[in-house]
């Protein structure tokens, strides 16, 4: 090899070398960009300077108008609670500002996130599992079959408003299920399935044909097989790539801001006049509010803190909710690894 | 063209070294006859015509070079190849005991109870030892603890496995050596108690030692089960079975006492073949 050859290779190396690296530092940067970005922004919302450190009502209490005034050369920001018990004490005319959705919290909307995670969850998962166990396990390769695995790609491609109009226009209108959990639910639940069937089927596909064979051969029905020798090795996998799914599920806003998510509701979802009632009725959701409390105008440093509190919490919110998922997955995994 | 030996011919000399030429015995009725059988893959046919009587309480082994159908044929005694997408018998039948087992009426489930099986690649579960027997029991309903500890030991004894692994009945399987692996195996397929055990080159993936051992209870088995072992080693089919079935591009060749195969083949292609001369 010439020395020039040898010269141009090292430099190609070195290029593509730096190239990758580049790229991959890059996605480093952006994402620590956006985690500092709003961690220390929320982290302002979420936490006080003295006291008990932490800011309770935003953990507590539901959103609120926040009014700012000068009284006698002194500035105050109080809540549309605060402002009544204070105007009662001091019958005088005050020009105040008000904010909508500053003050207060996001307890409502952190519980109907929460209700919207595990319910859309539970029903993607229950019809996910069962459908990949379909196709991975019983199904031949046949025309039909493969119409459906193409449905289910399609599927998964189709923009979350779509979603949304379509759980609005069958769920909330045609079933009369009105604004609804139950509404908010069947969307996203709808929204991941795809992604659930296609990791639970890779799950599945990942255990080792020699244990069907082996459960088969000494006389057992299919379904003991899938049951005792296939599933409990799925199980782990399928957990994981179900964590994708509950980060999809918890940010996304278009497909509950027309079948499930309220701006404003004072009663908590257990508030209701009888337990029926419970599955169809809207909440407000942190998704949702981040963006009612973002799309106000106009924009100032009480609104920024709201939003930079919710989106933090929601952040959080997911980190929690996946960290659960890989604990249990971990657990299933010791106790039956291969 | 197929040659079926019903008397034993006493042979003048192995020409393998054989650890322990099987004595002639007198043959036992059929458990498994094969009648006319064609097998496609979908449009690939690989099995032409093939006719065998598989007398039942003996070791049958099937030879010959690498996809000549012997495994193929020996998956449908269980009916194993049900499980692959186009796989067919196209014509023919296989009777076992007197029943076909492809009849509409026929419970797989059943059959495969009857007639086990033991893999090329060991497959034990990845849970302790017991359970890996025990598990073919519970799918069977056995739930008296008592009954399924006693068919454990039993068939892990059969296994000649018991006294390496009685002081650990509860740890994982894994932990097991590839011969151990391939003997539980064996043990969890006996423990249902089957008529006929299929074995798909059961000692591929051992080593010598492993490898006489699961020979010698493959020998020890055949007083009490039908055995049907595929295998590519010539000197492996010698050592452990009575009767010897060679397959050449999906035909079967010959088939007669192994004695007889190895020490006088009537066919010229049988004779070529374990002289090493193709295969």
């Amino acid at each position: 090899m010439s020395k020039s050859r040898r010269a141009r290779n090292r430099i190609a190396q070195t290029t593509a070398f730096w190239l990758f690296r580049f790229a991959t530092y890059a996605i480093l940067a952006a994402a620590t960009y956006i985690f500092l970005d709003i961690g220390i922004k929320g982290s302002r919302t979420l936490f006080n300077t003295q006291g008990p450190f932490i800011n309770v009502p935003f953990f507590t209490q539901g959103p609120q108008t926040l009014f700012v005034f000068e009284y006698e050369g002194k500035k105050y920001t109080l809540s549309d609670r605060e402002f009544r018990a204070w105007k009662a004490q001091h019958p005088v005319e005050v020009e105040a500002t008000s904010v909508a959705y500053s003050a207060g919290g996001v307890w409502p909307c952190i519980v109907g996130t929460g209700l919207l995670v595990v319910g859309s969850m539970i029903f993607a998962l229950a019809v996910g599992i069962c459908s990949a166990i379909y196709l991975n396990e019983y199904s031949q390769n046949t025309r039909s079959i493969r119409l459906i695995r193409i449905a289910i790609l399609n599927l998964a491609g189709v923009p979350s408003i779509v979603f949304g109009l379509f759980g609005f226009g069958l769920f909330v209108i045609f079933f009369h299920w009105n604004v609804s959990l139950l509404a908010g639910w069947f969307t996203l639940g709808l929204m991941i399935l795809p992604a659930i069937i296609t990791g639970s089927e890779e799950s599945l596909r990942a255990v080792p044909n020699g244990l069907r064979e082996g459960s088969l051969a000494l006389g057992a029905t299919k379904w003991q097989t899938i049951r005792k020798n296939v599933l409990p090795y799925a199980i782990p996998g399928i957990l994981t790539s179900s964590i994708l799914g509950i980060g999809r599920v918890a940010g996304e806003t278009a497909p509950i801001m027309f079948t499930a998510a309220y701006a404003l509701r004072d009663e908590m979802p257990w508030q209701v006049q009888h337990w029926t009632d419970f599955v169809f009725q809207g909440v407000m959701a942190l998704p949702y509010h981040i963006y009612v409390v973002s799309s106000k105008i106009p924009q100032n440093e009480y609104t920024e803190r709201m939003q930079y509190g919710a989106a933090c919490i929601l952040l959080l919110l997911v980190f929690a909710i996946a960290l659960a998922s890989i604990v249990l997955r971990e657990r299933t995994r010791r106790r039956l690894s291969w | 063209m197929v040659v079926m030996e019903k008397e034993e011919i006493p042979h003048p000399a192995p020409p393998l070294k054989l650890q322990k030429p099987p004595e002639p015995e007198p043959r036992q009725p059929d458990m498994i006859s094969v009648e006319d059988v064609d097998f496609s893959y979908s449009a690939h046919q690989v099995l032409y015509d093939v006719n065998l009587e598989i007398p039942s309480r003996a070791v049958t082994a099937f030879i010959g070079p690498s996809g000549c159908g012997k495994t193929t044929l020996l998956r449908c005694f269980n009916r194993m190849n049900d499980l692959i997408d186009g796989a067919r018998i196209t014509s023919g039948s296989i009777e076992l005991d007197g029943y076909n087992i492809n009849a509409p009426d026929v419970d797989v489930v059943d059959l495969r109870r009857r007639v086990g099986m033991v893999f090329q690649k060991s497959n034990p579960v990845p849970r302790s030892i017991y359970e890996n027997v025990a598990y073919g029991l519970r799918v069977l309903g056995a739930t008296k603890k008592s009954a399924i500890n006693e068919a454990v030991e039993k068939s892990l004894r059969a296994a000649a496995l018991w006294d390496e692994v009685k002081d650990r009945l509860d740890s994982s399987a894994y932990g097991l050596s590839g011969g151990q692996q391939q003997r539980l195996c064996i043990a969890r397929a006996l423990a249902v108690e089957p008529e006929v055990v299929l074995m798909d080159e059961p000692c591929s993936a051992l080593d010598p030692i492993a490898t006489a051992k699961v020979e010698e209870l493959i020998y020890q088995l055949r007083e009490n089960f039908t055995i049907v072992i595929v295998t590519h080693n010539m000197q492996q089919a010698g050592r452990c079975s009575n009767y010897t079935a060679f397959f050449y591009l999906g035909r079967l060749i010959e088939f007669g006492s192994t004695s007889k195969i190895f020490s006088n083949p009537s066919e010229r292609k049988t004779e070529d073949y374990i002289t090493g001369r193709f295969g």
